[in-house]
């Protein structure tokens, strides 16, 4: 079972952006190993349509900073045929709500190579981009992919809440031999953070505790761990002290740590920008039933979106969207103090 | 002001005819008198295997099988020059090309145990330039730009070929495909096997174009009509197809006009959708037929050489049935194994992998009875 220990501040005074911290998990990698090159929309000549890729089409060249034209699904498949040609492909969506058109190559294909070939061809490529509401961007455009594809065995998803991480986790999901899905967030990327200039890598299946507490275990992967940290610090002030677990990765999702949180705190609320019918918040208190119903002194809880289409004005979306306000509310219900 | 901007043409291809007549200048620098025979052999290996296949069906010792009786000379021809010209050709295939894939090195018990229903089928021994099957119609084209694409990356020569059919040219994929190869100037060649039918739809329904390989008009593409029934149109198309692509980077559309003689697959009965005169008028076109037709005008076959090569087909496939049905059970393990790269940092999978393994719990009744 794993231990739990809060994890330790980055060993470094050096802050940068979440972009910034992408782009310097490519560019590390990239120096090093001559295979991997980026391909997606606006990522060369315009630096990126949010700025991630910022200068690497000087430093790598065309042939390694690859614009493509507009179509996702072409150059997702075109990707997964170098990712088993021997090359590292990232491809880039402007949005993983474009992911859509791509479908069957990334989950039917890029997914199911490995298997459909007996175990022999891999698909060694990341598919990342913006994923969840990014600000009044309207239904279309504001998809948080992660309950929809986490369905699909054979491929990972991993989604950093903060810089560090997001330089690390990316670091892995190059080097992984799997496709992986990186899931980063339009709001996020000017968030700034401590950030260490040389080589770190986060893996993948490991949770981090991010504050302490024997009250109730807040459970949350991406931008709402955010969120949960500061409804935490609020709880904190009328003495409600919660664990907060950010997944980091949820294929493979930590569960171990979970528990072993549950253990401690008996009660449970997860936060997940995404839908409620069958998302991941659902799974993962599934899978807390079944492994550790016993310890808990209250049913779960969760704090989603609403399950219609996200909202368009400004008010109706953050009244939608998981924020510090539910996660507080949602705290207090389960550890019955009103 | 009025000018035309745009002007095409498309060149139909026949070499050898239905009736076995040769155009002996088109056919200079292509087969010879042994390729020829070799090709017609394999050929005739093929269309045994096909029907040893549907028997295998029929009685229930395999699954859902297609068919790929009355199109062989396209991808046999195609497929020898692949094995020839260029280096390193990769085939990007989809279920109507066995004999490209067999001569460039796919053992043909491979074929058998994937329709058998084996993942084992698909994996693709060392050193031969094959993908797996692409059961997703028409996905495949990209991943073979993706090979091509890689292969410029990599200042590797050869070409990356995907086959597939009329039906497969409605999908976006086939033409997201042609668009990239062409835009990034890869050594891709599109070979589109056009029978006519995507199972019961016929081509009139699929399309408003003309000809299905006009389409590579609008990408760039150095775009050639052939009578796919023809062992040497195909064979030089392709051989032309591959210096074009590796001296200018420009991809070839290939159409290879054809028919299927069979079913859709094993699963079809295409008496309820075809007229039975359109099926007769192409039995007279089978490549078979012609190619013999032919072989036998040069002196190069006769009923002896005929009774052999059957009598060889027959033990050829016969062996090929064995060693398919023959191969060991498959272990449940291998369903994680083939899942992941690795199942390091899942312990959920890790978990279940080793329970499976060690306790055999809740392995189906095969599996049960293969421990007892
Ligand atoms: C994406 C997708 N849609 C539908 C099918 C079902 N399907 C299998 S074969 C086929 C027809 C394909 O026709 P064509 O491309 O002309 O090839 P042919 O079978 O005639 O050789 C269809 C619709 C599929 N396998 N994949
Ligand atoms: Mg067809």
């Amino acid at each position: 079972m794993a231990s739990l220990t809060l994890e330790p501040p980055p060993a470094t005074d050096r802050k940068i952006a979440f972009r910034e911290a992408l782009r310097e998990a490519m560019s590390e990698e990239m120096r090093s190993d001559p295979r991997i090159f980026l391909m997606g929309e606006e990522v060369a000549q315009y630096n990126g349509a949010y700025k991630v890729s910022q200068g690497m089409l000087d430093e790598f060249g065309p042939k390694r900073i690859i614009d493509a034209p507009i179509s996702e699904n072409g150059f997702a498949g075109l990707g997964i045929g170098a990712a088993m040609y021997g090359l590292r492909p990232i491809i880039e969506f402007m949005s993983w709500s474009f992911s859509l058109v791509a479908a069957d190559q990334i989950l039917n294909n890029a997914a199911k190579m490995l298997y459909m070939s007996g175990g022999q061809w891999g698909c060694p490529i990341v598919f990342r981009g913006n994923d969840g509401a990014g600000g009044q961007l309207g239904s279309t455009h504001s998809w948080s992919v992660e309950a929809l594809y986490a369905n699909v065995p054979g491929l990972k998803i991993a989604i950093p809440s903060n810089p560090y991480d997001a330089k690390g986790l990316l670091k892995t999901a190059i080097r992984d031999e799997d496709p992986v899905f990186f899931l980063e967030s339009e709001r996020m990327l000017g968030d700034t953070g401590l950030v260490p200039a040389g080589e770190y890598t986060v893996p993948f299946g490991q949770a981090a505790l991010r504050r302490e507490g024997d009250d109730c275990t807040l459970v949350s992967f991406g931008r709402p761990v955010n969120f949960c940290l500061e409804a935490a610090d609020e709880l904190a002030n009328e003495d409600i002290h919660c664990d907060v677990l950010d997944m980091r990765t949820i294929r493979p999702l930590d569960v171990d740590s979970i528990v072993a949180s549950i253990q401690k705190t008996g009660r449970i609320v997860v936060v997940d920008q995404s839908w409620p019918f069958a998302g991941i918040a659902s799974e993962v208190i599934a899978q807390v039933c079944e492994r550790c119903f016993d310890y808990l002194d209250h049913q779960p809880v969760r704090v989603t979106s609403d399950d219609v289409p996200t909202p368009y004005a400004k008010p109706l979306e953050q009244a939608y969207l998981p924020h510090k306000g539910k996660i507080v509310e949602a705290v207090k219900r389960v550890v019955g103090v009103e | 002001m009025k000018k035309t901007i745009y002007e095409a043409r498309i060149d139909h291809i026949q070499i050898l005819d239905e009736h076995g007549k040769l155009d002996e200048k088109l056919a200079k620098d292509t087969l010879s008198d042994e390729d020829a025979v070799f090709l017609y052999e394999q050929m005739s290996i093929c269309r045994w295997l096909d029907e040893i296949a549907f028997k295998l069906q029929r009685s229930g010792r395999m699954g859902t099988y297609p068919q790929n009786k009355g199109q062989e000379a396209g991808p046999a021809g195609a497929g020898l020059a692949l094995s020839r010209f260029g280096e390193k050709n990769w085939l990007v295939p989809c279920y109507r090309e066995n004999i490209a894939l067999f001569l460039n090195g796919l053992p043909m018990e491979k074929i058998l145990l994937h329709w058998m229903g084996d993942e084992r089928g698909n994996q693709i021994p060392e050193g031969v330039n094959i993908l797996p099957i692409a059961i997703p119609i028409g996905t495949h084209p990209l991943h073979a730009v993706g090979i091509a694409y890689a292969k410029k990356y990599r200042g590797e020569k050869g070409v990356a070929v995907s086959f597939f059919g009329d039906g497969a040219t409605s999908e976006g994929d086939v033409h997201e495909a042609m668009n990239f190869a062409s835009a990034w100037k890869v050594p891709a060649i599109f070979f589109c096997q056009n029978n006519f039918w995507a199972i019961s739809v016929p081509r009139a329904l699929q399309s408003g174009s003309e000809t299905i390989v006009q389409k590579g008009l609008a990408y760039g593409h150095h775009c050639v009509q052939i009578d796919g029934n023809d062992i040497f149109a195909s064979y030089k198309v392709m051989k032309e197809a591959i210096d074009r692509a590796i001296k200018t980077g420009q991809p070839t559309f290939i159409e290879a006009v054809t028919y299927r003689l069979g079913d859709h697959t094993t699963a079809d009965d295409a008496r309820r959708y075809r007229d039975e005169k359109e099926v007769e008028a192409w039995r007279k076109k089978d490549p078979l037929i012609r190619t013999r037709k032919y072989l036998e005008s040069k002196k190069l076959w006769n009923d002896r050489k005929q009774a052999d090569i059957e009598a060889r087909a027959k033990e050829i496939v016969d062996a090929v049935v064995k060693r398919a049905e023959g191969i060991e059970k498959p272990v449940f393990e291998d369903i994680f194994d083939y899942t992941f790269a690795t199942l390091e940092g899942n312990a959920e999978l890790q978990t279940q992998r080793a329970t499976r393994r060690t306790t055999g719990l809740g392995q189906g009744p095969e599996q049960e009875k293969l421990r007892a």
